[in-house]
């Protein structure tokens, strides 16, 4: 009777709209937030290009020779509005490659907010609408309906766990906290409190770090990992009755985070092919381990939790004052923007509501000089701030400007 | 030879007095410190740098003898030896004999100097040169001779010649950093340079900045140079109570909602104070509530003056001229930003000081207290739109102004004195073992 043992391989594939020097000169005389001519650092087309090298590019050709040697291989993916928009005008083969592999029907897409935004904390409205807006983008390119939620950082509570809910997903994603689960693992289906039909899938980090974080650490006592011993670890984490291992990580993990010259993308070809060689084990989708397990328990999870640092708390975009103020800033001036109407501006305006501004802005361990923790194309959070304060005072002034016009 | 130096390792009593791991070894040193300048005598940052050297020097088993150019009390320096090479009155030093006064010098060879001649650098040098040949004779080898800068460099390396003990040159600033971004500096002084820095068995450089110039000015290989940052001790600025009184106008105007943007500095070349001027001129344009106090003097001020008139913000820029004690910590507290505007700046320890009395920091590349620092924001010195850009954002944020604040108060303190003895201690190990050996 008993269904087989599963992985849910989850990825996500995402980039921000970085925002240039925009300084205070620039302030109500350009509007060019996102271009950017000379800071490498900050160019997003040249970041895309190089991570489409490095890893949109190789790890599709990967699975798409995953999902053709391996029928019971499967693959879920979240791509946000933001990297779409990029690689329909940077890389259009990108778009075709992810294309590919959602035909399979064997790989899933699963939704969020457009523009990877905090908005389920500031505004329900304009959520709302970027989960949307996701949808349609979702159903525009790869014709399929989105079933699964995750919001941003994998951020969740018990609210939102209810709003997806009622919104009619059929499960959701967060991370597989321990003080959320207490005694319990991650390798089971959970149904979030007080919600009807949902269920919740819950990260295990443990096994997902080790590919993502510590793969290609020297330092790891474990260095290096190979598939036979990383294909040990789940059997000895699913244990007799264990249902799914949820395998939850960046997209850009392969080639990028960790690059092609630690053997990242050999290691998840053998160990996709170890996993499978026993008969008892398979791959789900989101939306099929879902279906194909009923709940083992119910998870309370009233505050927010996520899947960054050792809080797994959202202090990595909302812990100091420089990062509440943008963010307040910026919400403040929903309802005006929306009412101008004007294409340009709402978008604009979205895109800085993308949580990796706020991020920039960390100052957590900034001082501790353990700066590689936080990746930032800028010097200093405080810098990061102050572009984004000047092009938030821009968009401030071209709302003004359609108030002068009589737009309203 | 070394009959000083012993190996010793201290008792547990010992490191617990000293407040470091009981593990710590204890190296009981006997160092010829050479100096220019000792607080309340000094005339900017290398006094400063060699007070505390010293002092943690001492605490941590250094036995000091200090010897200095002038002759006066120092008060708080019980833990050395001070020798005065010369019966000069240290007020000689801020008129003829500015420790940083490097253009006047003329003459290479110390031979053909006129000791007598206490009028001109040159004389004064002589007379410290062959106050320290007999100083070592009284005293025997010291286990390092430690040199701070161009100013005692050949005494440093006559001790070497007449003792054969390891010189250690210590640069805080080499003469590219005095000229600032105009010429190269004086040509003589240069060579002294070089020659102290070809002779030296080890180079203790302030910054990575002022290694570099070492490196790729002076041609000496990068081995051979050791970073060692200054520090701050944050006991020695003493209980100060800040009662808003000596800079009451630019309180009322703070009071108002002005922002205070302040520098602490000599005004010569190498600060970069013109681009400063320009920087907040240009901020101004953008955000009308700023206004600049420059605290200090020097050459430069006059022409500081009518910059600021001639970029129409003279009302907003305030000159102090030279200032001490309260006024001088009163130019910190009343600032909400510091800019360290430095063309070239080996160190920069007022930027520590600023930090401690509650500043925001703003620091050029170009500033090697940059390096440790990472709660500020940087500019090159000639980017004055990106200056300005800084001062805006600080100044019509007070959310960025108060975590900017918080955390470089975190941060700055961080910088001890003590571990920089250490290294310096390990260094000097290293240097007598090679000796010997």
């Amino acid at each position: 009777m008993s269904a087989k043992r599963g992985v849910v391989l989850y990825m996500h594939v995402h980039q921000p709209w970085r925002i240039r020097d925009y300084t205070v000169f620039d302030t109500a005389e350009h509007h060019d937030y996102f271009g950017s001519f000379t800071e490498s650092h900050r160019n997003n087309k040249e970041i895309f290009e190089k991570v489409a090298n490095k890893s949109y590019r190789p790890m599709t050709t990967l699975l798409k020779r995953m999902l053709d040697t391996h029928p019971d291989f499967k693959v879920s993916l979240s791509i946000s509005g933001t990297v779409l928009e990029q690689a329909e005008a940077w890389g259009p083969d990108v778009i075709d490659a992810f294309r590919v592999l959602v035909k399979t029907g064997r790989c899933e897409i699963v939704a969020e907010t457009y523009h990877h935004s905090l908005a389920f904390f500031y505004s329900r409205s304009e959520f709302e609408r970027q989960v949307t807006m996701h949808q349609e983008k979702v159903r525009e390119l790869f014709g399929v309906e989105t079933q699964i939620f995750r919001n941003t950082e994998l951020s969740y509570n018990n609210n939102l766990a209810q709003w997806a809910d009622e919104y009619g997903f059929k499960g959701i994603l967060a991370e597989g906290w321990d003080p959320i689960l207490g005694w319990r693992s991650p390798n089971f289906v959970y149904k979030p409190v007080a919600t009807k039909n949902i269920k919740l899938l819950m990260k295990n980090y443990r096994l997902s770090d080790d590919i993502a974080f510590r793969f290609s650490n020297k330092a790891w006592e474990e260095y290096p990992l190979t598939s036979d011993k990383y294909d040990d670890w789940l059997n000895t984490s699913l244990g007799p009755d264990g249902q799914t291992v949820n395998l939850f990580m960046d997209f850009e993990t392969f080639g990028e985070n960790v690059w092609e010259d630690t053997g990242i993308f050999e290691f998840f070809s053998d160990f996709v092919g170890r996993w499978l060689a026993n008969p008892a084990n398979t791959f789900y989708t989101a939306s099929e381990a879902c279906d194909t397990f009923e709940a083992s328990d119910e998870i309370d999870c009233p505050d927010t939790t996520t899947w960054a640092d050792s809080e797994r708390d959202l202090s990595a975009w909302l812990g100091n004052d420089m990062q509440q103020e943008a963010m307040k800033y910026l919400y403040d001036l929903e309802q005006d923007i929306l009412r101008t109407s004007d294409a340009e501006l709402v978008s604009d305006w979205r895109r800085l509501t993308t949580s990796d501004h706020p991020y920039y802005m960390c100052t957590k361990y900034f001082t501790d000089g353990d700066v590689h923790a936080y990746f930032s194309p800028y010097d200093s959070p405080y810098e990061a701030f102050l572009y984004f304060m000047n092009a938030l005072r821009d968009v401030r002034y071209r709302l003004s400007e359609h108030h002068k016009h009589g737009d309203f | 030879m070394h009959k000083h130096g012993q190996y010793t390792k201290s008792n547990a009593k010992q490191g617990e007095k000293l407040g470091c791991n009981s593990n710590l070894i204890i190296w009981a040193m006997n160092i010829l410190m050479l100096g220019w300048e000792l607080p309340p005598h000094n005339s900017g940052g290398l006094g400063v740098a060699c007070y505390h050297l010293s002092k943690a020097l001492a605490h941590a088993g250094a036995s000091i003898d200090f010897v200095l150019p002038y002759d006066a009390h120092h008060p708080d320096t019980e833990y050395m030896n001070i020798h005065a090479a010369t019966k000069l009155n240290p007020i000689h030093k801020f008129g003829l004999l500015g420790a940083y006064d490097s253009a006047s010098v003329d003459e290479i060879d110390l031979n053909k100097v006129d000791m007598k001649d206490l009028q001109t650098m040159r004389g004064v040098q002589k007379r410290y040169v062959k106050f320290v040949e007999g100083l070592v004779k009284t005293l025997g080898a010291p286990d390092a001779i430690h040199a701070h800068d161009w100013l005692t460099m050949e005494a440093g390396m006559r001790a070497k010649e007449l003792t054969d003990a390891p010189l250690i040159v210590h640069v805080h600033a080499t003469e590219f950093d005095r000229a600032g971004s105009f010429g190269s500096g004086n040509p003589i002084v240069h060579e002294i340079e070089y020659q102290g820095l070809m002779m030296a068995d080890h180079i203790v450089a302030v910054s990575n900045i002022t290694k570099n110039i070492i490196i790729h000015k002076y041609g000496i290989p990068a081995d051979k140079i050791e970073v060692l940052y200054n520090a701050i001790d944050p006991s020695s600025l003493g209980d100060y109570e800040y009662d808003g009184r000596t800079y009451n106008y630019l309180e009322s105007l703070r009071s108002e909602g002005h922002t205070v943007v302040s520098t602490v500095t000599r005004f010569t070349a190498q600060k970069g104070l013109t681009q400063l001027l320009q920087g907040f001129a240009r901020a101004c344009e953008k955000y009308d509530r700023l206004v600049l106090l420059l605290a200090g003097d020097g050459e430069q001020r006059d022409e500081l003056i009518a910059l600021s008139a001639e970029l129409g913000v003279s009302d907003k820029v305030y000159f102090t001229g030279f200032v001490r004690g309260k006024q001088w910590r009163d130019a910190y507290s009343v600032a909400d930003i510091f800019v360290m505007s430095s063309v070239s700046e080996p160190f920069g320890i007022t930027a520590l000081e600023a930090a401690h009395y509650d500043s925001a920091l703003i620091i050029t590349k170009q500033s090697g207290v940059g390096e440790v620092l990472k709660s500020i924001f940087r500019y090159d010195f000639w980017d004055t739109d990106k200056l300005a850009d800084q001062l805006v954002g600080i100044a019509t944020s007070p959310a960025l102004a108060g975590q900017l604040k918080r955390d470089i108060k975190n941060e700055y303190a961080r910088l001890s004195w003590q571990d920089v003895a250490q290294t310096c201690m390990s260094l000097y190990g290293r240097m007598k073992v090679g000796v010997a050996a």
